[in-house]
């Protein structure tokens, strides 16, 4: 199939209007709140040398933290926030998406605008500015009417690298639950889909690129007093972020939204439980790729309402238990401590997803290791590979307690690559999911727990509080309870792992339905 | 003197930390008395001209504007009343030359109509052409244009008293002398009481009625060129020396004009 005959450019295209719309709109909302702050700051600190020093200081210590880890770090402050404000006030809000992606990138936009606010305002000709004094103008007059004018092209250039800069690490709202065109890159990194990472890339350079470019002849005109250039611009710009917000305005988002975390099974069940829900009438949507701290508190909080998670993570991430029961005992348990947080267990969907230590099948069984108690006597000579979490992870430190293991090396990687990297020897061993359809597509074999280090992971769909006693919701869910076996799901993840037409999870999740549909 | 002075200045200090600017300064500037102050780089002049508007604020003495001490009235209203021509110009660059002239009465509150009316009398006055002047932005004029918006600017209130900081010091001879005539005119015509600072004694003594010599923060001098030529003081001699001079040699470079 050729490339731009892909049926995924439509698919992504259809997501456009969506992504591109949040994406303008937490662009633009913080960049206004940015320059809101700053700007007067700007203003307050141009002739204190000590608070300006200190002030830039600042900014430029939040420009030095990866946007990513800005944006992970407001949710968890803004948790806490509104936890506060719940206590205190009896008023909580959302933690979840739009605010904290809003306040991070303001956050960010603020070092160029208070670096140019202030070198704009300070590069000023003081006899203008005594000359305003002369001709009688207040302290306010002579700023409004004589530095701000003259100081706005420096300061329009600062005002362009941060929209710049917002537009660029607004793709990085995705993981904290605000849509984005991050979307298209996240979702395409998880399921090997180049397409959906290609089109995210080229729409958000595009955008940041148009932008500059408006802002840049907005800029031109101020400096060359310019009138017709600066409102082409400023009319460029409205039109930009008019036509980027209307197709969403009207609307509503009453629906359900289905969560997912950021790997390609979740993608395929969060699709698979929107398209359910949408043949039983339900108005849903998906909201992928969330961060798996940040998935469980938003379902809490209700800004999603479903979602599937796994019965060991939620074990020990969130009941912090380091113990290990059998699976119907956890399970049980389980459900028992999340009702206390009024959130519905429904059930189990029939497969486990559980971490499991895999290694190709050749070489286990040339050096002779069937279980991890095996592979310990050998581990000091080997290096292993993880995602990014698991070697924080808590089943990590009751695997090397269990097993004293201890390897030559370690290394984190991006999850769909590291089946590749164990198979062609690049790692020796790798921390993989017992769902992925990789380990037979590799040939790899996941090596036996005989001391039940890993606690069992059961897939369970959970629903919102707010859900509790949604009957129709959970009636469209129920016929998808037990039905998925781990060989249906390996399949289903190892087609969502190609990079062809039908490996999309939408593609996929309809796909499950037809097998699992009839069951 | 006979009529009540302008501007008064009693026993004046101004000091910029360690160093003295005006040092025990009293000079008294009559209602309609052209003033010139006379003196070199560091002398003091232009921080005297200052503190009469409050760009500056006094150390010690008192200074009375139309016999109102200063310090009680408010420094933006005072600003506003009293006109100041800025050295080169000081125009606002990102003002037309009608918006720059009609400043201070749109700080004042005066209505729009008013305001246009006002800004092309001026323009007529300072004799600059109304349609290709009004709304050009002032890098687009040239030097002496800009200050004959400088002069215009400094007018448009009505004021009564005019301040000059070295208007004319940047333009080439023919301008200036052009500019200072007609100045010297319109201070006549509009009754003004003017303040000029320079370091040019021959402008000076063509242009203004008394001439103030300033040195190192002192008043070495004041009164009439004549009156000055009187003086004892060594460098006030000194500076009306190059005037003289100069008139000898242009006498004898140049056949006297007009001889038939």
């Amino acid at each position: 199939m050729s490339l731009f005959t892909d049926p995924r450019w439509g698919e992504a295209l259809s997501h456009l209007p969506d992504y591109l719309g949040n994406h303008v709109r937490v662009s633009l909302a913080a960049l206004v709140l940015g320059l809101a702050v700053s700007l007067p700051l700007a203003i307050l600190t141009r002739n204190r040398p000590a608070p300006r020093t200190v002030l830039l200081a600042l900014a430029s210590i939040v420009q030095t933290v990866p946007g990513l880890a800005l944006l992970a770090l407001f949710y968890p402050l803004l948790l806490l926030a509104a936890s506060v404000t719940l206590a205190w006030f009896g008023v909580s809000f959302s933690a979840f998406g739009f605010l904290p992606a809003m306040l991070a990138l303001a956050l960010y936009s603020m070092l160029p605008v208070l670096r140019n606010g202030i070198t704009g305002l300070n590069g000023i000709d003081p006899a203008l500015v005594e000359a305003a004094k002369g001709v009688g103008m207040t302290t306010r007059q002579s700023l409004i009417m004589v530095e701000l004018p003259l100081a706005l092209p420096v300061m329009m250039a600062g005002i362009r690298t941060a929209a710049v800069w917002v537009i660029g690490t607004a793709t990085l709202s995705t993981p904290i639950g605000q849509s984005s065109l991050g979307n298209y890159i996240f979702a395409g990194l998880q399921t090997q889909n180049w397409v959906f990472v290609l089109f995210g890339c080229v729409a958000s350079a595009a955008l940041a690129l148009a932008v500059d470019q408006l802002l840049g002849l907005i800029e031109g005109g101020l400096r060359q007093r310019s009138r017709l250039r600066s409102g082409l611009g400023a009319a460029g710009i409205a039109a930009l972020v008019a036509a980027t917000l209307v197709p969403t305005m009207g609307r509503s988002s009453s629906g359900y939204v289905v969560g997912a975390k950021t790997f390609a099974e979740q993608y395929v069940l969060s699709a698979l439980m929107r398209d359910r829900l949408r043949a039983a009438g339900l108005p849903a949507t998906t909201r992928s790729g969330l961060g798996s701290s940040v998935v469980f508190g938003a379902l809490k909080a209700g800004d999603i309402d479903l979602y599937v998670d796994y019965s060991g993570t939620l074990w020990a991430n969130q009941l912090h238990r380091t113990d290990i029961k059998p699976r119907a005992e956890l399970i049980a348990e389980l459900k028992t401590a999340l009702a206390q947080d009024n959130i519905v267990l429904l059930g189990e969907l029939g497969f486990e997803n559980a971490y499991a230590l895999v290694m190709p099948k050749k070489r286990a069984e040339a050096l002779g290791i069937h279980t991890i108690t095996d592979l310990a006597a050998h581990a000091s000579t080997l290096s292993i590979a993880g995602d990014y979490e698991f070697f924080s992870r808590p089943e990590w430190a009751a695997l090397q307690k269990a097993y004293g293991l201890s390897f030559r090396a370690q290394r984190q990687m991006q999850p769909d690559f590291m089946y590749a990297a164990v198979a062609s020897g690049e790692v020796d061993v790798i921390a993989g999911y017992t769902s992925d359809g990789l380990i037979a597509k590799y040939d790899l074999v996941a090596l036996d727990d005989p001391r039940h280090a890993i606690p069992p992971y059961d897939a369970i769909l959970l629903l919102a509080p707010k859900r509790a006693g949604d009957e129709r919701l959970q009636a469209a869910l129920r016929p998808l309870l037990g039905k998925i076996d781990i060989a249906t799901m390996r399949e289903a993840n190892l087609r969502a792992s190609g990079n062809d037409a039908n490996s999309s999870p939408d593609a996929v999740a309809r796909w499950l339905w037809e097998k699992v549909g009839g069951r | 003197m006979p009529s009540k002075p302008a501007i008064s200045y009693a026993h004046i200090t101004k000091r910029f930390g360690s160093l003295t600017a005006v040092d025990d300064v009293s000079l008294d500037i009559a209602e309609g008395e052209f003033l010139a102050i006379v003196g070199g780089s560091g002398s003091g002049k232009t921080t005297l001209l200052r503190l009469a508007n409050r760009l500056i604020e006094v150390d010690g003495g008192t200074i009375t504007v139309e016999g109102e001490d200063v310090r009680n009235v408010d420094p933006v209203a005072l600003r506003r009343r009293i006109g100041y021509v800025f050295q080169a110009g000081g125009l606002f660059p990102h003002l037309s030359v009608a918006d720059n002239i009609g400043i201070t009465p749109k700080l004042l509150g005066a209505p729009v109509a008013s305001i246009a009316a006002r800004v092309d009398e001026l323009l007529a006055l300072v004799q600059l052409d109304r349609d290709a002047h009004r709304d050009r932005l002032p890098e687009a004029l040239s030097g002496g244009q800009r200050q004959r918006v400088g002069v215009a600017r400094a007018l448009a209130a009505k004021p009564r008293i005019v301040l000059m900081d070295e208007p004319f010091g940047a333009l080439d001879p023919l301008t200036r002398d052009a500019l200072g005539d007609d100045y010297r005119s319109l201070h006549r015509k509009l009754g003004l009481t003017t303040v000029m600072i320079t370091h040019d004694m021959t402008e000076a003594i063509l242009l203004a009625d008394r001439i103030a010599v300033m040195r190192g923060g002192k008043l070495l001098a004041q009164g009439t060129p004549a009156e000055l030529s009187n003086s004892s003081d060594a460098y006030v001699l000194e500076l009306l020396r190059t005037p003289r001079r100069q008139v000898e040699r242009l006498n004898a470079l140049l056949p006297q004009g007009g001889a038939a």
